[in-house]
């Protein structure tokens, strides 16, 4: 084993910093640096969600409301109480990550249907009190987000927040990535197809259920609090149904069970929507029906392309040998 | 080694297992037989913590491992097997194995996500140990397929190699030759013989009756919940009551 396949530091992780660190050189204004940061924080948000969702086969449809909620924590902690940013996340995941892992007991009970709508019951009572109790967050207007100090260096620049959330989006990547490749992302994956067969040979499954969807949840709230410090604003909108639809959609359209196909989602449906601006009143139908004929044409998600060249390759690589 | 005293299960008005006591011999093979809807499945599912029982209690070596959940019961070797297969279809059929190991695994999280050298030892460990298994039952070049896409025969006898990957020290198999044909079902004879080998005892529920007779050491009959009688099979193929219990009371007349 060589050192690379040591610290797994695999070929894809490798194009994908590369297309990071180029990135930032293609975008030409403010925006585009806005929607590059929008989609990585998105793409962190789907990471946790595609490894309850695609690899445990977990659904849920309250992932936007706890990034939401995680995201109001952080902004009231250090907006109202003046803490630290850093301290603020760190409870807001702390807090979260308690609410999440009690939570799951009763509902990861629930299977498919059931579960998906226990989940979208809790997102849309999170977003009810976000409404509703104005006093502590703004109501439906939101609030206003202090900016993100660190060590007395004030993070302003869009260039800075790339380089941070592209930073914590690799290290993301990394550890999820050595965690599917573990024992323990083997338990996840036999969860997913029996809970029978995974229960007979000693794991305790409503544990293991409860564990990753905590983990989904923590980094939610990692990038939902990032986001606010990161707009300087933070509303509902990011806590409601719509956004919880989003990220399902996001991993799904991706592919299901693969760690870059949730980066991919994101990535599309982040940014495709502000491309198709152009065709102004048919900017939503168009865009519905990309996103039919990517489901139709590529069932597994757009990752499946990186199959299929992968497989073209060999193939010719077999021809010429 | 296993002692069942007395147990019962109800569902509503139906006993499906009436106040049934036996012993298990340590490293025999134990068949249990009886007709369809004798309550079979219903005492493996009250052995290994899947239904609560009724009434009565199930000792292991001494100690009482009564209502116990099946999860918890793999650290007290006893292990098992489904009527209806159940494999992971998307692991291959090496990780399927490696799910058997996974009580002796670190799944320390900290470790995991940072990749320590203790979790790639378990890995090295026990892929060696996973493909040795394997190769016990001739499916090592099989061991990178995903599970979905190898026969049924091949993935019955996976179900029971991954049960003896748990280390245990009672294997119970649900109909392990349900289903399958004559060459698949000597090869699950064989891979039995294996597990006793191993110092394993098996608790086997079959309808496969040269099988049975064949492999086991003892045999329980059962009909409708109770025990009909209890011997070796010679004095299990030459009793009245399950004879007639099997064929009817026409049986005496042909």
């Amino acid at each position: 084993m060589n050192f690379l396949e040591r610290i797994n530091i695999t070929k894809e992780i490798l194009i994908f910093t590369a297309i990071l660190i180029v990135v930032p050189f293609v975008l030409q204004n403010e925006f585009h640096f806005q929607l590059a940061i929008l989609a990585m924080l998105n793409a962190m948000i789907c990471i946790g969600l595609n490894l309850l969702m695609g690899y445990a086969g977990q659904v849920s449809l309250g992932h936007g409301a706890f990034a939401g909620l995680g995201g109001y924590i952080g902004a009231i902690l250090t907006t109202e109480y003046q803490f630290n940013p850093l301290l603020s996340i760190l409870s807001a995941v702390i807090f979260m990550g308690i609410f999440a892992f009690i939570i799951s007991k009763p509902i990861l009970k629930l299977k498919g249907h059931y579960l998906a709508m226990a989940t979208l019951g809790i997102g849309v009572i999170i977003n009810i009190i976000l409404n509703v109790e104005y006093e502590i967050t703004g109501g439906t207007d939101g609030m206003a987000v202090d900016s993100f100090i660190l060590f007395g260096f004030e993070l302003f620049e869009s260039m800075h927040w790339y380089i941070v959330v592209a930073l914590l989006l690799v290290f993301t990547l990394w550890i999820f990535d050595n965690l599917i490749k573990s024992p323990f992302g083997r338990i996840l994956r036999s969860i997913r197809d029996s809970e029978k067969a995974a229960d007979c040979v000693g794991i305790n499954v409503s544990f293991y259920k409860s564990v990753v969807f905590t983990i989904s949840v923590v980094v939610a709230t990692i990038a939902g609090s990032l986001y606010g410090f990161f707009s300087g604003f933070i509303s509902p909108q990011e806590a409601s149904f719509n956004h919880s639809i989003e990220l399902v959609v996001m991993v799904v359209l991706g592919g299901l069970g693969r760690l870059y196909g949730a980066v991919i989602g994101a990535t599309i449906l982040t940014v495709l929507p502000q491309l198709l601006t152009a065709f102004e009143e048919y900017e939503t139908l168009i865009f519905g029906l990309i996103i039919i004929a990517i489901m139709i044409f590529m069932p597994k998600g757009i990752v499946s392309l990186w199959d299929k060249i992968l497989e073209f390759k060999e193939r010719k690589f077999a021809k010429s040998a | 080694m296993l002692k069942v005293r007395s147990v019962t299960k109800k569902f509503g008005g139906l006993v499906a297992v009436d106040n049934l006591s036996f012993d298990v011999k340590k490293g025999s093979i134990h068949s249990i037989i009886g007709p369809n809807g004798a309550g079979k499945t219903t005492l493996v599912n009250m052995l290994t913590g899947v239904y609560k029982l009724d009434s009565g209690t199930v000792f292991l070596d001494g100690g009482d491992i009564t209502n116990i959940p099946t999860n918890r019961l793999v650290h007290r070797g006893i292990c098992r097997t489904f009527q209806n297969l159940q494999v992971c279809d998307n692991l291959t059929v090496l990780e399927n194995v490696l799910l058997g190991f996974d009580k002796y695994m670190s799944k320390n999280l900290l470790k995991t996500f940072f990749r320590s050298q203790k979790i790639l030892d378990d890995e090295e460990r026990y892929f060696q140990r996973g493909m040795h298994l394997l190769s016990l039952i001739g499916l090592e070049e099989y061991a990178h397929k995903e599970a979905k896409n190898l026969s049924y025969g091949i993935l019955k006898r996976l179900e029971i190699i991954r049960a003896l990957a748990t280390g245990p020290e009672l294997i119970l198999l649900d109909e392990p030759v349900a289903g399958l044909n004559t060459k698949e079902t000597q090869e699950v004879s064989e891979l039995i013989k294996l597990l006793v080998q191993d110092d394993v005892t098996v608790i086997l529920i079959e309808h496969d009756m040269k099988m049975v007779m064949d492999i086991s050491d003892t045999i329980t009959v059962m009909n409708f919940g109770q025990k009909l009688a209890e011997g070796t099979p010679q004095e299990i193929a030459n009793n009245k009551d399950v004879i007639q219990a099997y064929l009817g009371n026409e049986g005496h007349h042909g």
